[in-house]
């Protein structure tokens, strides 16, 4: 038992445990989940312990033990330095979201709390899943609880939001199912993540052309709907707007990195021929999300879709960066994720602070509000330069990273995705000019409390970190590069490698090496 | 071998649970005008005999072989079937007796027939030949039409069971239709016999009629597991029904005919696979997308658990469809998970209903989450487990049966299938935003607190059904060591 699968149960073992808690005792299982979550955020740091003074480049903290014989399902999870990121991220912003529904959820509280634990566990578990299954049911069981916290703790339009993010995601799941079922068989009875990608590059699970394509397909649009990539995103305005803001903040922080992630981690290594075949259709799809999203962003009366469309926007980046095939894209493409987590999530985050206040999401209620809080002024003012791209904050790198990336594929591509940057920085400071100068509307009579105690501190680790991840990259990327070093290998853009089918048993990547060499 | 028709005490030992439910149900009928007072007394004495059965179904399995001159066989796969109908007779009885009591109907009768109807099933079970299986069917059947119609001054019971009793006698016919022309074919109903006899070439062999016959069967089974097109009879019969008996019909016979169904359709005709393997394949299609868009737009829930208990069956068709191994296997598991996570959600109903079943309209369940917050999350576990999620049987029961098909090569069918299935959590999906995502009704304020025979069930149910999805390997390698008919 490593401490892996301690940070993996430990969410678990406090759902059940807040379930025991008298529905009454509503204090009590507030405090209990804030210690539960901030504990497991504190031993998940000791995941880092292996990267701290070297970079392993392989898996860490590996557990591999039998759960069904037959058929062979292992319980099988172990990080790397893209996953032990994304795992950091999942467990710090947990119990971020416990003091932000501190007060803010009111009825239902045991119950809300329980579903965000569980929610903990399946997010945490779906990173560091290395079996095809034991990943498919974690990425099943992350959806429930959201599913709930969505439709029950919601506003106006939630069940309608809820619904269609449920059935969305699940139409996208079960084409995965089917190809992972497939892809058991092709590999003679095994769903181990590392013996399928190991299989499927040195040409013993012999895939022909158009298999490997369809099964690349059935795989990307499962995580294309997640991430969600347009124009398979229109679930996402509604998810977030609806939901409360813990479960945006979860939702756009986290849970859109499972799509990301599972592009990078499953559809890139398993299925490279396939990749670099649609990488141009998909890249284009990238660029119109992240224009698209732009656009719309900048004409939303409502703060909460105006960040939603952002988000649509800035995964462009990421999926742009995954289908460039280069380094710099790939390293930029997972500090973008965890970049995004950090400023969207704390943008949703001060939009709830704005909501709790008064009471509404639309732009035109406020006016005016840097006058009587300058401190949230402040602390929003930060997280939208990043949110921007400003250099010396994190966003930059992650978008800097991206652009180079594709810039060394196509530069048209670079130019494209630039505009999105441009196009970021006037939404988001049209919103603060017109939220935070400005006269307050003339129904507004009492002012607008600033930032209390307990909002600095779910707000002060976020800022932190976006100044930390725009200035000291060097503490993040080596991991990163590491690994995303590895699942390059075999597609990388710049070594012209054209991995050929050829009869079962021969090594494809050598045969492909070797006339790169040649080259 | 010297003709014996002797019996041996084997055999009866092979055939105790139903000698045992017979007698009980038997008894039952005698003592009842005795006992006008204690009727209590009448469903301890059907647990009991429910739990000998069960016991000695269990014990059989260790001395597996066929008896009564070849007629019936006691194996892994009819071991299976046996314990998962009596078990759905325990299950079925622990929820009835509240609600007998409430609708003041409780008698022996209920019992009695309930105990022939599993004798009936445990027949279909063991059966090895096809006069067996006809009998074990119609003793099944007629006392699951007097069911229907228990309460006999409700309309919708009397509705349900004649309908019910002529579209099954109708359905029957062809089955025996059937039955007489691989006899007339053949010379023999015994199910190895008909396979030896369509593996031996030569000018004898007719598979034009073997063929006739087993469309004509194929209908007949198709009916009883109401798979399409011959599934129009099950959503008024279960929405008639009493809701008990609803629960007891959507499981055990179910299960036994699915049980017959492929025991026929693997041993005696497996020969000529290529021959019924188009029609399976289109009557699975058909019956899940027949069940799912149908219950899209339910609003009594009885009837839209029975649209969705249509699509069930169409589930378990695509792994008939896939004709092997791990298709019986998966078969098997899946018919266990659905019976427990399908009991579970009629026993919520049953409860739920009231008096004269008034409240069993899905509206009706607004608030339930909050007012009962127990039997709302069990609900929701079989809800989910319906769905599919993972964790949970059904969704171990799909991959199963999708695997099957895949391995195969059904990858349509598994596609269109697994397509299906997304579109069935809209409707399941539905209960929970009623029951969590709305305030409470009249029907969920005036809800009186669980019974202690339905609590056991949901419990039992529920407990069941997350086994099967954390543990399957339980159930699913004794599926597996049981799956292979042919000996």
């Amino acid at each position: 038992m490593t401490l892996l699968d301690v940070v993996i149960f430990l969410p678990l073992v406090a759902f059940l445990m807040v379930l025991f808690f008298p529905k009454e005792s509503t204090g009590g299982i507030r405090r209990f989940s804030l210690i539960a979550t901030t504990a497991i955020f504190l031993l998940s740091l000791g995941l880092i312990g292996p990267y701290w003074f070297s970079n392993p480049g392989k898996w860490v903290f590996e557990t591999n033990v039998p759960w069904i014989t037959s058929p062979a399902i292992r319980y099988h999870v172990a990080i790397d330095g893209i996953s032990l990121w994304l795992v950091l991220l999942s467990t710090l912003l947990t119990p971020i979201c416990v003091l932000v529904s501190w007060r803010y959820i009111q009825k239902r509280v045991k119950e809300f709390f329980a579903f965000l634990l569980l929610l903990e566990f399946g997010l945490v578990g779906v990173f560091c899943a290395l079996d095809f299954f034991l990943f498919y049911v974690f990425w099943e069981v992350a959806l429930v609880p959201m599913y709930f916290l969505i439709g029950v703790w919601g506003h106006e339009r939630r069940i309608y939001a809820a619904v269609k993010f449920f059935l969305y995601t699940m139409a996208g799941s079960v084409l995965m199912l089917a190809a992972i079922i497939y892809l058991y068989t092709q590999a003679g009875g095994t769903f181990d993540y590392v013996r399928i990608v190991a299989g499927l590059q040195n040409g013993s699970i012999p895939l022909s052309k158009g298999e490997e394509l369809v099964l690349f397909l059935a795989f990307f649009i499962a995580f294309a709907i997640k991430v969600p990539l347009f124009p398979l995103h229109t679930w996402l305005p509604d998810a977030h707007v609806e939901a409360p803001t813990a479960g945006s903040v979860m939702l756009a922080s986290v849970m859109l990195k499972m799509g990301t992630y599972g592009l990078l981690r499953y559809c890139v290594p398993m299925f490279p021929n396939a990749a670099r075949t649609c990488a141009g259709w998909i890249a284009t799809l990238a660029i119109i999300g992240i224009i698209y999203g732009a656009l719309v962003a900048m004409v939303q009366p409502n703060m909460k879709k105006l960040v939603a469309y952002s988000s649509v926007s800035h995964l462009g980046f990421v999926v742009l960066g995954i289908f460039s095939f280069t380094q710099q894209g790939f390293d930029g493409a997972v500090y973008q994720m965890l970049n995004h987590g950090v400023s969207t999530g704390a943008l949703f985050i001060l939009v709830g602070f704005l909501y709790e206040r008064r009471h509404s999401l639309e732009i035109a209620a406020y006016g005016g509000v840097a006058t009587p809080a300058p401190k949230l002024s402040t602390v929003f003012m930060i997280t939208m330069l990043a949110s921007i791209g400003l250099p010396m904050l994190n966003n930059f790198v992650g978008e800097y990273l991206v652009l180079q990336g594709t810039a060394l594929v196509n530069f048209r591509w670079t130019v494209f995705a630039a505009i999105g940057v441009i196009l970021s920085a006037c939404y988001m400071l049209w919103l603060y000019q017109r939220v935070f100068f400005g006269r307050a509307p003339d129904d507004v009579s009492h002012p607008m409390a600033d930032l209390d105690l307990r909002e600095y501190a779910i707000m002060l680790p976020l800022i932190v970190l976006m100044v930390w991840m725009g200035t000291f990259t060097q503490s993040f990327l080596p991991p990163i590069s590491a690994s995303t070093n590895v699942i390059l290998g075999p597609v990388d853009a710049r070594r012209d490698v054209h991995v050929q089918h050829v009869a079962p048993g021969r090594p494809v990547i050598a045969q492909a090496k070797e006339r790169a060499d040649a080259r | 071998m010297p003709a014996s028709f002797v019996p041996s005490a084997s055999d009866y030992l092979r055939i105790l649970p139903e000698i045992i439910m017979t007698v009980a149900g038997t008894l039952i009928m005698l003592i009842g005008p005795v006992l006008e007072k204690k009727k209590s007394g009448f469903s301890i004495l059907t647990l009991g005999a429910f739990v000998a059965a069960l016991a000695s179904a269990a014990a059989a399995n260790n001395n597996p072989g066929v008896s009564f001159s070849n007629m019936l066989i006691v194996d892994g796969f009819a071991t299976f079937f046996r314990v998962l109908v009596i078990g759905v007779g325990i299950l079925t009885v622990l929820s009835s007796s509240q609600y007998l009591r409430r609708e003041h109907a409780e008698a022996g009768e209920y019992y009695a027939l309930l105990l022939f109807s599993v004798t009936g099933q445990c027949v279909m079970a063991t059966a090895n030949e096809l006069i067996m299986i006809f009998i074990g069917l119609e003793i099944s059947s007629i006392a699951t039409y007097v069911l229907a119609g228990y309460l006999r001054d409700d309309k919708r019971n009397n509705e349900a069971a004649l309908k019910y009793f002529l579209l099954g006698s109708f359905a029957t016919a062809f089955l025996l239709y059937g039955i007489a022309w691989i006899y007339g074919t053949a010379g023999s109903t015994n199910l190895g016999d008909i396979r030896t006899y369509l593996m031996t070439p030569g000018p004898q062999r007719n598979l034009v009629l073997a063929s006739t016959s087993a469309a004509l069967m194929f209908v007949g089974f198709a009916f009883k597991v109401s798979a399409a097109p011959f599934q129009i009879w099950a959503p008024d019969v279960y929405q008639g029904a009493p809701a008990p008996v609803t629960l007891f019909m959507s499981a055990g016979p179910k299960a036994a005919a699915f049980a017959v169904f492929l025991r026929v359709f693997m041993t005696a005709f497996e020969p000529i696979t290529p021959r019924w393997e188009g029609f399976v394949w289109s009557s699975a299609l058909l019956t899940m997308i027949i069940g799912n868009f149908a219950a899209l737009t339910q609003t009594n829930i009885k009837r839209l658990l029975a649209y969705s208990s249509i699509a069930h069956a169409g589930y378990v068709m695509v792994a008939i469809t896939a004709h092997s191994q791990i298709g019986v296997a998966a078969a098997m598991f899946y018919l266990a998970a659905y019976a427990l996570m399908n009991i579970g959600a009629f026993a919520v109903i049953a409860h739920f209903s009231r008096q004269g079943e008034r409240f069993v309209n899905v509206d009706d369940f607004a608030g339930l989450g909050w007012k009962q917050p127990v039997t709302a999350a069990l609900f929701s576990i079989f809800l989910l487990s319906l769905i599919g999620v993972p964790l949970t049987g059904g969704f171990f029961g799909k991959f199963y049966i999708f695997k099957a098909a895949l391995d195969a090569n059904l990858i349509w069918l598994a596609v269109l299938g697994l397509l299906n299935s997304a579109v069935a959590a809209y409707y399941y999906l539905r209960i929970i935003v009623v029951m969590y995502m709305q305030e409470p009704g009249e029907a969920t304020n005036t809800l009186p607190p669980l019974g202690a025979g339905i609590r056991t069930t949901l419990w039992a149910a529920a407990l069941g059904t997350l086994i099967l999805g954390i543990y399957p390997s339980l159930v699913l390698n004794f599926a597996t060591s049981s799956s292979v008919l042919v000996k």
